[in-house]
């Protein structure tokens, strides 16, 4: 065996070797049971080093990671191999846009985990530390599978990778009743999908007798088993992404589900399920039949998804729910990129997955840390908090306005991006239609800014301190939601690499 | 590059001004940034125009003077792109003089004058920059920077019903942008894909070609109904009447005296310039809708109670008097159209300035409740009385310069149906001085019924100062209008010229030719 195959999958690579040492760590810093007495102990000497530790190396790693990842020696030093990236046989591909695509994840994952220190501080949480880091940097290890396969079998395996340990993360209050049926409604929506999904896959493979993306396109012929495997793929990953009609699970699993939980949910694998559906579409099913044939499907998902989750939006009263709905239209937005799977619709699709890390991440981490401190998560809660906590309503609102689409926040470019390049491959309607369904989710995100700003409360949401972590998170949000729209470079960066796909 | 930094520094001054309010520590350092910044602004505008009109002489034949740009998003060939004719000029000239008058009509604002002077900022940089940009999307980026800022000016500052105006408002300028933005994407597509720069779509360079006729006739309705609605341009008119009246006094100003021209100059720039065929074939169902708004808001303002919504209705009026000249297509008639823009921006805002002030001190804007004011505040009573006398078009006011070239301008249109329409938008003029030397002869003249006015004081000092201000601009424009017009003119004439040339002139769908 030719060990130097590793090498091209360096990303994976190095990501396994931060899961191991992260493991590692837990296991020889501190002992399992005594560690919540050791932190409380140390916490009253007024030495929380082994605490710190504990939160910090895993983000430290995963940064290291991601910048290592990222610096121009290592697209330089692979750029010979960059073009046709291939290990054991075609099983895994890698392309320079899939680097990008999992450096934006790697860089959602370290402001989540940011988010998360106030939380996995709780009395409750501290024995389970870092299994949450663990499973996150788990399932995020099976977005890379996904991202990168070359082949069917493993695009499932790391499908699966990516669904199992989400399933433990969303569960992860366990005492808390709501989390546990979370988990439960996850999983088995997860597994349902899945087996859609495998079905489709039996179908294509029957069809063409290859699971191959390489070989695939020359051997599926257009015929109604092969555009059956199709539609039976697009609707699994439809539930990966929550698209309507396959959406049905999404409001309670993120209404139950620790909110740092519901970020990562709502952005990392979203993101990563959307650009998945996209590659694997335009490398296998980019014949001209099969491509009318996904617009067809997509016009109507793309629909039912922004206008019925934003009529849903508006009536919700909790603010999970509402993001979730949120979540979902914006869904529906990101999948205007596939239509006609073109290089300026997956230029759009990435950039648009950037830009709405960076301000819903940022809005749940506010939502986050005000339910940390207060336990309050309802919409009415937040009337007044521009009163007693201005800077965490001024971000709230720009993270707001981002998804909403207002400049000159980052959320107008990729919106308008993402409309440009739906317009510039024919569908003048499903844009218009897409236009109108902004003004309705204006509105909606409008009645939260409403309640920060002009609402009065008898009870507002007390002033306080938010802690570093999530004050990090926070400037991390900010700068992203001011400057990757601003700063025109970035698109064009992501441009020049759109068409390494195929 | 230098002209770039010139005109970007309309832009540059509104982000430092937002910088500095936010390091401010106290109402005087807030006052003081303002303050700083509006007069810079001014003196901008004031140096542009002379600028502006030393390069004219020297260059004729250009569209754009100042010219510059610099790439932003390359793939999309997204530029950021500078550059001003008459129109623009004139317009930015407008702006700064609302935002240094609307900076001391807000000087006693509480609470939280920090932030409203941050959003109103941030709403006078989306609109300069509106104004300084030739490339469209650009333009359209700083046009709903412009828009948003309103929702929590009105929603937190406002009076009255703000918070179902401001979401009103908000959600209909917001509808209008999505059918602007479907507009720009035709434009942009249709003529090629290659360039988002106005000049360069217009006269078919660098990579434009001509958009399809068909195409055309899709995408100008779009366009033109985007910004038609910012113009008030009858049935889309709604939000204007509850947003100016819960507005706070300082708001209503911006956005009636500069806000609402952005529809106009958006309607003229993009719809009509970039698509001059269909602007030719569907103008008339365009003018006629014009034609309602203009009487029927003069209609309206006569039935109203409330001081803010007449003053709001008799926008509409105006307002559709602007979008009226523009779809008369000649040369008068636009120049017109600027003029009835800068004469509506000062002097409804001189009016917006006054109820604002009264507002401050009797507590009611209900015209059932005032009266006898001229003898309980002279100094604002006699403003008023001027305010009235501009808006009803009275010779020597900025008014009467702007209607009479208006009026002028369509009746050269030799066709009955022109020759209709024009007669019928004429009768506004009348209606306009019913419902405003009613107005002035109930709450000014006569005695004073609410004795808890009698005790009431004149004007302070920075209120007197913005008024004054005001109205030297409008009797200023109304005296020597030859300056202002001479340069607006240039700007109009190759726009109107481009637009008569037009492969496609006569109408074929109107009935009525």
């Amino acid at each position: 065996m030719d060990y130097s195959q590793f090498l091209s999958m360096q990303q994976e690579v190095s990501l396994l070797a931060v899961i191991l040492l992260v493991f590692l760590a837990d296991l020889f810093t501190c002992g399992r049971l005594e560690r919540g007495e050791a932190c409380a102990l140390s916490e009253a000497n007024g030495s929380t080093c082994g605490c710190r530790f504990r939160t910090f190396f895993p983000m430290v790693l995963l940064v290291l990671h991601t910048v290592l990842n990222l610096l121009p020696w290592c697209c330089e030093g692979c750029a010979q191999v960059c073009s046709g990236k291939e290990a054991f046989g075609g099983m895994y591909q890698s392309t320079p846009m899939m680097t990008i695509v999992k450096s934006v994840l790697n860089v959602g994952t370290v402001v989540v985990f940011l988010m998360a220190g106030n939380w996995l501080k709780r009395a409750e949480n501290r024995i389970k530390e870092n299994e949450f880091h663990l499973l996150v940097l788990f399932t995020l290890l099976g977005m890379y599978f996904m991202i990168s396969s070359g082949h069917f079998l493993m695009f499932f395996i790391g499908l699966e990778l990516a669904s199992i340990p989400m399933t433990a993360l969303v569960a992860y209050d366990k005492q808390r009743y709501e989390s546990a049926e979370a988990g439960a409604k996850y999983i088995l929506m997860a597994l349902f999908s899945s087996a859609l999904l495998l079905y489709g896959l039996s179908l294509i493979y029957g069809a063409a007798g290859t699971l191959y993306f390489d070989a695939l396109p020359e051997k599926v012929s257009f015929s109604w088993l092969t555009v059956l495997g199709m539609l039976l793929f697009i609707s699994g990953m439809g539930f990966k992404i929550s698209l309507v009609p396959f959406h049905l699970w999404t409001a309670d699993t993120y209404e139950g589900a620790p909110t740092v939980v519901t970020g990562y949910l709502s952005v990392i694998s979203k993101g990563a399920a959307a650009f998945v559906l996209f590659t694997v579409l335009v490398k296998i099913f980019g014949a001209v039949d099969f491509v009318g044939v996904w617009n067809e499907a997509f016009f109507w998902l793309i629909i039912a998804s922004i206008t019925i989750a934003n009529l849903f939006a508006i009536r919700q009263k909790n603010l999970k729910r509402f993001m979730a709905f949120s979540a979902i239209s914006q869904a529906g937005y990101l999948v205007l990129g596939v239509m006609d799977g073109t290089a300026q619709g997956m230029t759009a699709l990435v950039f648009y997955l950037l830009v709405y890390m960076a301000a819903n991440l940022g809005a749940f981490a506010v939502m986050n840390v005000v339910e940390q401190n207060c336990g309050k998560i309802g919409l009415d809660d937040y009337d007044g908090l521009y009163q007693t906590n201005p800077k965490l309503a001024f971000l709230m609102t720009l993270c707001l306005f981002s998804l909403a689409g207002i400049p000159p926040f980052a959320g107008f470019f990729s919106k308008f991006f993402i409309f440009m390049a739906a317009f510039n491959a024919g569908h003048h309607l499903l844009v218009f239609i897409a236009l109108v369904n902004t003004v309705i989710s204006l509105y909606y995100y409008l009645l939260i800014v409403k309640a920060m700003y002009i609402k009065k409360s008898d009870a507002p949401i007390a002033a306080f301190r938010s802690d570093c972590g999530t004050r990090l998170a926070l400037l991390i949000c900010l700068a992203g939601v001011i400057l990757f729209g601003l700063a025109g470079c970035i698109y064009s960066y992501i441009d020049s690499f759109s068409y390494g796909l195929k | 590059m230098d002209n770039i930094l010139f005109l970007s520094s309309f832009v540059f001054v509104p982000l430092l001004m937002l910088l500095g309010l936010w390091l401010a520590r106290n109402i005087n350092q807030v006052r003081g940034v303002m303050v700083a910044g509006s007069v810079a602004l001014l003196a901008l505008a004031v140096y542009l125009v002379f600028a502006f009109l030393d390069a004219r002489a020297a260059d004729p034949l250009s569209e754009m003077l100042f010219t510059g740009a610099v790439t932003w998003f390359e793939p999309l060939h997204i530029k950021y792109a500078v550059g001003v004719d008459g129109i623009s000029v004139a317009m930015l000239l407008l702006s700064a003089i609302i935002v240094f008058t609307g900076t001391f009509a807000s000087w006693q604002l509480k609470p939280l004058t920090k932030e409203y002077f941050l959003w109103f900022t941030l709403l006078s940089m989306g609109v300069f920059g509106f104004f300084i940009t030739v490339d469209m999307f650009t333009m359209f980026m700083f046009y709903e920077i412009a828009l948003i800022p309103m929702y929590l000016l009105i929603g937190v500052w406002g009076s009255g019903r703000k918070e179902y105006s401001a979401m009103k408002l908000t959600l209909m300028l917001m509808g209008g942008s999505a059918f602007l933005m479907c507009g720009i994407f035709g434009i942009f597509y249709g003529a090629g894909g290659q360039t988002m720069n106005i000049i360069d779509i217009a006269n078919h360079t660098g990579g434009a070609h001509a958009i399809d006729f068909a195409q055309q006739c899709i995408w100008f309705p779009m366009a033109f109904v985007g910004f038609g609605v910012l113009g008030a341009l009858f049935p889309f008119h709604t939000w204007s009447p509850d947003g100016h009246a819960s507005a706070p006094t300082a708001v209503s100003m911006l956005h009636a005296g500069v806000l609402m021209k952005l529809g106009g100059y958006g309607c003229f720039r993009i719809a009509m310039y970039l698509l001059p065929d269909a602007a030719n074939e569907l103008g008339w169902i365009f003018l006629i809708l014009t034609g309602i708004s203009v009487v029927y808001g003069a209609f309206s303002a006569c039935v109203q109670t409330d001081l803010k919504y007449i003053n709001a209705y008799s926008s509409v009026s105006h307002c559709g008097l602007v979008l009226f000249a523009i779809l008369m297509l000649n040369n008068t008639a636009c120049t017109g159209a600027v003029l009835q823009m800068l004469s509506h921006g000062l002097m409804t805002a001189l009016f917006f300035a006054l109820i604002g002030m009264i507002y401050g001190r009797t507590h009611t804007r209900d015209i059932r409740e005032l009266s006898g004011l001229m003898k309980i505040m002279p100094f604002l009573a006699v403003c008023y009385v001027i305010a009235g006398l501009a808006n009803l078009g009275l010779p020597g006011l900025s008014g009467f310069i702007a209607e009479m070239t208006i009026f002028v301008g369509s009746f050269e249109n030799a066709e009955t149906f022109y020759r209709v329409l024009t007669i019928a938008a004429c009768s506004s003029i009348v209606i306009t001085a019913v419902y405003i030397l009613r107005l002035v002869g109930k709450i000014l003249y006569g005695t004073c019924e609410n004795e808890h006015h009698l005790a009431l004081t004149d004007a302070t000092w920075d209120e007197r100062f913005s008024v004054i201000c005001l109205i030297l601009a409008v009797a200023g424009l109304g005296m020597a209008p030859l300056w202002v017009s001479d340069m607006i003119t240039t700007g109009v004439a190759p726009v109107v010229e481009h637009i008569q040339n037009a492969s496609h002139v006569v109408s074929q769908s109107n009935p009525f030719l």
